[in-house]
């Protein structure tokens, strides 16, 4: 239900989502005289998740240097502005009219806003509690890791002992969060029977000799202070799976890291072919949807991929967006790409014949389990396309990247198009 | 301090008793309202399924089965004057065995007991006409047009505020700890002090045969029965646009599918009988129960997200039908054994336990000049929101700045709750009030902002 007296806005390209791939995209858009560009941000400030994680690691691969989230944020909003675009913050599209406009509401009012080109970049987010199913009580003090961030980075009060649900790239930094709120974490488990993440990071493998992990942990159950609604948390008990054996860990504060789902609202309700896999908008190597003039870029498309990898793919689907601006024309139909297990995605998960190649040349997959030295086989009906063996591993929790090359020899005629792994030989 | 004698004090601040208080006040009569928790409808009121019954399943002749109806009338007319939102969904009651399709006639004839004439039976291909997202094996349905889904915060809310502007004296935090029954007036001992009043009405669900007990009754035992709800993502919504029965059985009404006022899908409850009034944890029995039930259902739901789960109690009692009585020598009347349709059931209810009183002799004088019912701040999803309302954001700019993302909360309507006659002291109320953090990403966004707000908030409230 709406109502309908809402200003109009007509800019040439329209990006929903100020973090990183929507405001690189805006930076790239205005420098290649794209004409107009409006973004849409619902937070009060722009930049995206990195606003609030308080720790260096940002702009490694798109600004080339080494910046806090906060500054990495701070700087792409700038230089956004500063380029020409338009930013709006406290604005939030709400849902699309039946002929595409965006309608969204704003402190200044509600705008309805047509664009010869969209642009989503809403990103992802944490599955909660809830959605995991942690059944027992539901006191205060359980939070995920952009929860946490944002507590501490405002400066509330965070406990003083946690657990971390969760040993990936995301836990890491939550740890990190904790500790400097003066929160220890006691305990990280991982459901997997080793540790996700990169072990050999810097402040991660310092860290690690004063946190426990439990690897093969799976979560039992919530524990509250009273049993009752809004108590406090008084412990989490886990359970190692191959043995059975349960132990009730006391704690304070329980964080659920990882376990991503891409902020993909606007595009299901705009109609959108989603990708089972990714659970975000399905798009090829130009980063189109299955609605010509609408883009899909970021984590929205990846969950998760670090912020780096999120504003070049933002530089990339800018020069889709440009060709389309310049020459409207819906591409032929497309391949799809599909993976097989432990692949549980791949993205961008479209093959049109004649595009240029995705972002960075990679392909981005996320792997359920982990395979050191993985061997990439890429299959069409029964022919073998490619067999690639990559020097890095396949790691659950974090993106596999693949270089795009392995597509080469696709045959547009012959179909769907398989990516599977192969263990060492 | 020099407590006043109160003519009535009503015992717990639930839809009933918020309900029955509200009644008494309109009539020259002082009311206190004694409510263990920190806010209204904070405990069975707060996680029931929401549904606005017509009653069409109740035991014929029953005290329950009049209540409702009545009930039914008042709360449906009251909803339209102060807001609750409702959406007259209507109901498919499905059978998927041969046993449930030969009770769907009986139950038919028994709604028409119950003054109800719009059941209609249906065969499978209507059912799936209707609902075309159901598991595969049903049999056949059974219509019931005038099942409706209504916002069960706001309505207690809604009661229990009109209590207030007629003049109730609300004491939460107030749990009543022993009754001392003297000459003329009782003294209730809570943990907010002391409280006399002439008349008192026990309307403290789970704990109300405690209460009964302090009298020295032995009348009837409240088993609380945990019932676990799913709620699935808004983007599941169009699955559903209905509510999806199945056939009661011996333990209940058993698992529905139903819309939420607030644009979601409800899957639930469990039935599960146990000793403790205050385990609303969710389990994972209950969790595994539900998705395989819902498995059945309705497959494609449980392809969706969970955004939330809830565990509420059931106030069931060893007995068929409520049980309202009073004890003029007392002055005493118990309302127990109000189950799952007390929501339904609670403006009858109130209606009811006021001519008793009066029966009983308490002298009830007409007031003239009543102040209007509220106007109840609207978190329905069928209806116009602040966050979509461009009048209304022109008129002030904080009914267009979302908080809560997922819920489309703003900063308005926080700030309202907290400048509302019945201001929010816990996040949970605040949630009840405006929907904010109740949505899919549960605090990713935005629970830091809504914290400060809480806080600032509580201040704000604190201050004289």
């Amino acid at each position: 239900v709406t109502s309908y007296a809402a200003t109009e806005l007509r800019p040439d390209v329209v990006i929903v989502g100020g973090g990183p791939a929507g405001l690189t995209a805006a930076i790239e858009l205005k420098r290649a005289g794209a004409g107009t560009v409006l973004v849409l941000e619902r937070e009060p400030d722009a930049g995206g998740i990195p606003r609030h994680s308080d720790h260096l690691g940002y702009g490694l691969r798109d600004l080339r240097r080494v910046l806090s989230g906060p500054a990495y944020a701070r700087r792409l909003a700038a230089a956004a502005m500063s380029a020409g675009a338009v930013v709006r913050t406290e604005a939030m599209v709400t849902s699309w009219t039946p002929a595409g406009a965006a309608l969204v509401t704003t402190p200044q009012g509600r705008l309805e806003v047509t664009a010869r080109a969209v642009v989503l970049a809403t990103g992802a987010r944490e599955r909660p509690r809830a959605a995991r199913l942690v059944p027992g009580d539901r006191p205060r003090g359980v939070y995920t890791t952009g929860q946490l961030q944002n507590l501490v980075h405002r400066g509330q009060d965070v406990g003083r002992r946690a657990v971390v649900v969760g040993a990936e790239l995301v836990s890491w930094s939550a740890v990190l969060t904790l500790r400097e709120a003066g929160c220890r974490t006691v305990l990280m488990t991982s459901a997997l029977p080793t540790a996700e993440s990169y072990a050999a990071l810097s402040f991660g493998g310092r860290l690690l000799t004063r946190t426990e992990l439990a690897t093969s942990t799976r979560v039992v159950r919530v524990i509250g202070r009273h049993g009752v609604d809004g108590g406090g948390v008084e412990a989490l008990e886990v359970e190692h799976t191959p043995s059975g054996r349960r132990r009730t860990v006391a704690c304070d504060t329980i964080v659920f890291t990882g376990d991503w789902i891409p902020d993909h609202e606007l595009a299901r309700s705009a109609g959108l072919e989603i990708d089972r896999g990714t659970n975000g908008p399905a798009v090829d190597t130009v980063l189109r949807t299955s609605r010509p003039g609408v883009f899909a870029a970021g984590n929205l498309v990846h969950p998760v991929d670090t912020a780096d990898v999120a504003a070049l793919d933002g530089r990339h689907v800018a020069a889709g967006v440009l060709r389309w601006l310049d020459r409207p024309s819906a591409p032929a139909p497309a391949l799809r790409l599909l993976v097989e297990p432990p692949l549980r995605w791949v993205s961008p998960n479209l093959l049109h014949a004649g595009d240029p190649p995705p972002a960075r040349r990679r392909l981005l997959l996320w792997a359920d389990e982990l395979v050191r030295r993985p061997t990439v086989v890429v299959r069409q009906q029964d022919r073998t396309v490619a067999r690639r063996r990559l020097p890095w591993p396949a790691a659950p929790g974090r993106v596999f990247r693949v270089p795009s090359s392995v597509l080469d020899d696709v045959d547009p005629t012959a179909g769907d198009v398989t990516i599977g792994l192969a263990g060492p030989e | 301090v020099n407590e006043p004698v109160f003519d009535v004090a009503v015992i717990g601040a639930g839809v009933v008793g918020a309900a029955i208080a509200r009644e008494l006040l309109g009539s020259e009569l002082s009311v206190v309202i004694l409510e263990a928790r920190d806010d209204v409808g904070d405990g069975t009121s707060k996680a029931n399924t929401a549904i606005l019954h017509t009653g069409f399943d109740a035991t014929p002749g029953t005290l329950e089965s009049q209540l409702i109806r009545r009930g039914r009338e008042l709360l449906a007319a009251y909803a339209g004057r102060t807001g609750i939102p409702v959406e007259p969904t209507g109901a498919l009651m499905v059978a998927w065995t041969d046993a449930e399709l030969d009770a769907l006639p009986g139950l038919a004839d028994k709604a028409r007991g119950n003054g109800y004439d719009a059941c209609v039976l249906v065969d499978a291909d209507e059912v799936y006409r209707q609902v075309p997202a159901l598991g595969p094996g049903a049999m056949g349905g059974l219509v019931v047009p005038d099942e409706s889904i209504i916002c069960t915060w706001t309505t207690t809310l809604a009661l229990a505020t009109d209590a207030v502007r007629r003049g109730a004296d609300l004491r939460l935090a107030h749990r009543v700890d022993a009754i001392a029954t003297g000459d003329g007036s009782t003294t209730l001992h809570t943990t907010g002090g002391a409280i006399r009043a002439r008349w008192v009405v026990n309307a403290a669900g789970l704990g109300s045969d405690v209460i009964d007990r302090m009298y020295g009754f032995d009348r009837f035992t409240v088993t609380p029965r945990r019932g676990e709800l799913l709620v699935f993502d808004k983007l599941a919504r169009p699955l559903a646009d209905r509510i999806v029965l199945p056939v009661p059985s011996a333990l209940g009404k058993g698992v529905l599918v139903s819309p939420t006022i607030y644009g979601n899908i409800m899957l639930g409850p469990t039935a599960e009988d146990l000793d403790d009034r205050t385990a609303t944890q969710t389990s994972p029995a209950g969790f595994a129960f539900l998705a395989d039930k819902g498995k059945r259902l309705m497959p494609r739901l449980l392809e969706e997200e969970v955004t939330a789960s809830y565990a509420g109690l059931r106030a069931a009692i060893d007995r068929s039908d409520y049980l309202i009585e009073v004890s003029p020598a007392l002055g005493y009347v118990l309302v127990g054994g109000i189950r799952s349709t007390g929501l339904s059931s609670a403006m009858g209810i109130a209606e009811h336990v006021v001519d008793l009183l009066r029966g009983a002799g308490l002298r009830l004088t007409e007031r003239h000049a009543l102040p209007d019912p509220p106007r109840m701040p609207n978190i329905g999803e069928a209806f116009l929101r602040p966050y979509a309302d461009a009048e209304r954001i022109a008129a002030d700019p904080e009914y267009g700045r979302i908080v809560c993302f997922c819920e489309r909360a703003t900063a308005g309507e926080i700030r309202d709750a907290f400048a509302s006659d019945i201001a929010p002291r816990t996040l949970e109320g605040l949630r009840r009030r405006t929907r904010v953090m109740n949505g899919r990403c549960q605090g990713f966004y935005c629970g830091a902002a809504v914290g400060e707000l809480m806080s600032a908030g509580l201040e704000r409230t604190a201050a004289p």
